[in-house]
């Protein structure tokens, strides 16, 4: 019966359209994931760098402990907030990066410090971490909007919404924060 | 693995017709000489063109970057040697979703240039000269260095690999023939074989077919490639634009390497298409150049300063119809369609050291990399002493202080 062969065949397409619609989301899920963790390992790497740079800053910066201590509280804070959800998160480093601005300006007073070749070596990593950063999210939110993309166009939107694919967050650091990070100048 | 950098290599059918073609001609050569030789040896002549077109793509596919790099003189560094090269390296590795850190190598050449290899995004090598450490700032350098990594995220060593074997291979066999035929080798004596059994017509034919592809051939064939480089620079220049969101880094750039006329060294015609300028480009030159592996560097700069508010792919192909005054642009589709408006970025204010300090920094890197010992004096000057100096004690020059050499100077 030729009608049959028809039926079967377009069964068997649209099984085989919807595993590929399937896989390639999960593809792009997954590559969202792993852009999600770049930004987080550079997270990190901020973290971990900020204590050092205290403690280097600190001989030097004898009346300044009030601006010192409130960059180690954000840090803290945000290295808490790390895994709490991607706005949780991106506030907490909003907060960061405006006490780190803070410092940076109050560095400014300081000649001998910046003259200091461990600060200088400090002060390039903190400065690539804060582009690394800045970077990861860029490819962060490309790969977030061409995962949505996906999820809401038509077709491969009736399989997201069956399989229950969610939309990626964009990592947004609020505008005025940005801003308010004077692109780590030091110098 | 398609990230939005992928895009611009999914589509690059012309390219690989192109190819094709070539391929076809190599084999028509091989078949038209094999066959103008020898009445019915031509598919064997076809069987030669294509063995050696193999036994070179495979060298060049297996050894190619260890080549480029032992020719250029590059030389492989760590990331204390130059931190600030490297973070860079790593932040447009990061921008760009290529899987792995490239090696780095730097090019003991005051020249300004860079280049990268890799046949795959996870075996990525970038290089870059000394001279180009010391002139270059920060948003500068990362706008060549952007060049360079989508060099390799479009998949371009690859494909200009293929080309260059396809091409290398064609002028190879046209140049074989050639020579034997005008020096009385084998061509001419199997002409002369032919004339004289009387029935040769066929073969004569075969031969004069064989002549003209033989001069002919090469000629197109390079013509080709150069087309083909020359497009993939401009599209290397848009994806750095949009890679860093910052066209003017990597026209600054351009602009600095444009003006200095410190020839390169170690480049040759081989590898000029994998260099950001051409190492040959004469300056002051302006019109488009056809025998030029690159684009004019005024027509570049021009391209990426026109990119009107936005860092995307379709500013910059914008830019170049604007600025190029033609219709058609360079950026495939498929790149346009994924392609977001995306705002320019405020320049970097970190720029690291200043531009002394920069130029003596990438001396030093030089001088490490050539087994120059180093000395600090307690006056403040650091003493370099060359590998070959002689006597056992060196005086520093400001404070008169006698400092004993090191005997292992060996890094």
């Amino acid at each position: 019966m030729v009608p049959l062969y028809i039926v079967l065949a377009a069964v068997v397409i649209f099984f085989l359209w919807l595993g590929a619609t399937y896989n390639s989301l999960v593809g792009l899920r997954n590559q969202v994931k792993n852009a999600w963790a770049q930004i987080d390992v550079q997270l990190k790497r901020r973290h971990d760098l900020i204590p050092n740079l205290v403690e280097t800053v600190r001989g030097y910066m004898v009346h300044e402990r009030e601006t010192l201590d409130s960059v180690t509280r954000a840090r803290n804070v945000a290295a808490q907030a790390s895994g709490a959800g991607v706005a949780a998160q991106a506030q907490a480093e909003t907060a960061l990066n405006q006490a780190l601005g803070r410092l940076l300006v109050t560095v400014e007073a300081y000649p001998d410090l910046k003259a200091n070749q461990n600060f200088l070596a400090l002060q390039e990593e903190l400065t690539s971490t804060e582009n690394k950063i800045g970077f990861a999210r860029q490819f962060y939110n490309d790969q977030a909007m061409q995962f949505n993309n996906r999820i809401q166009m038509f077709p491969s939107n009736f399989v997201a919404n069956s399989f229950n694919f969610k939309l990626a967050e964009f990592f947004e650091i609020e505008e005025p924060a940005e801003r308010a990070v004077p692109k780590v100048s030091f110098s | 693995m398609i990230n939005m950098w992928e895009q611009i290599r999914m589509n690059r059918r012309r390219s690989v017709v192109l190819v094709i073609l070539m391929a076809i001609v190599l084999m028509v050569l091989g078949y038209a000489i094999a066959e103008g030789s020898q009445p019915g040896a031509g598919p064997f002549g076809v069987l030669i063109a294509m063995g050696v077109w193999l036994v070179m793509s495979l060298v060049a596919y297996f050894q190619g970057d260890n080549i480029l790099l032992a020719v250029s003189g590059a030389r492989e560094i760590e990331k204390k040697d130059h931190p600030r090269l490297f973070n860079v390296i790593e932040e447009m590795q990061i921008a760009s979703g290529l899987p792995k850190m490239p090696r780095v190598f730097i090019i003991d050449d005051m020249a300004l240039n860079a280049f990268a290899a890799g046949r795959k995004t996870d075996k990525a090598v970038v290089a870059v000269t000394a001279g180009l450490l010391g002139k270059l700032n920060r948003d500068q350098l990362q706008g060549v260095v952007a060049h360079e990594m989508s060099h390799i995220v479009n998949r371009d060593v690859l494909l200009m690999t293929i080309v260059g074997v396809t091409i290398g291979s064609i002028v190879l066999i046209s140049e074989l023939f050639l020579r034997g035929f005008r020096f009385g080798g084998r061509g001419a004596h199997s002409r002369r074989y032919q004339s004289s059994r009387g029935g040769g017509g066929g073969g004569n034919i075969m031969i004069v077919v064989a002549i003209v592809l033989a001069i002919l051939a090469p000629i197109v064939a390079q013509f080709v490639y150069l087309a083909i480089s020359r497009r993939r620079e401009y599209l290397a220049d848009a994806s750095a634009a949009v890679l860093t969101r910052y066209p003017e880094g990597l026209a600054g750039a351009l602009q600095i390497i444009g003006g200095d006329p410190t020839p390169m060294a170690r480049a040759t015609k081989a590898t000029a298409p994998m260099y950001i300028s051409n190492p040959f480009e004469k300056p002051g030159v302006r019109a488009l150049n056809l025998t030029s592996t690159h684009p004019p560097i005024a027509e570049r700069i021009r391209i990426l300063r026109g990119m009107a508010g936005a860092a995307s792919f379709h500013a910059y192909d914008d830019a170049l119809k604007k600025v190029r005054d033609k219709k058609a642009g360079v950026v495939p589709r498929s790149a346009l369609q994924a392609d977001q408006a995306l705002p320019i970025r405020p320049p970097h204010t970190d720029d690291a050291p200043d531009p002394r300090m920069r130029m003596r920094e990438a001396g030093d890197l030089v001088r490490q990399m050539n087994q120059f010992a180093f000395i600090a004096c307690p006056c403040g000057i650091k003493i370099k002493i060359p590998p070959d100096y002689a006597r056992p004690i060196a005086v520093c020059p400001r404070c008169q202080r006698k400092h004993p050499i090191p005997t292992a100077t060996a890094k």
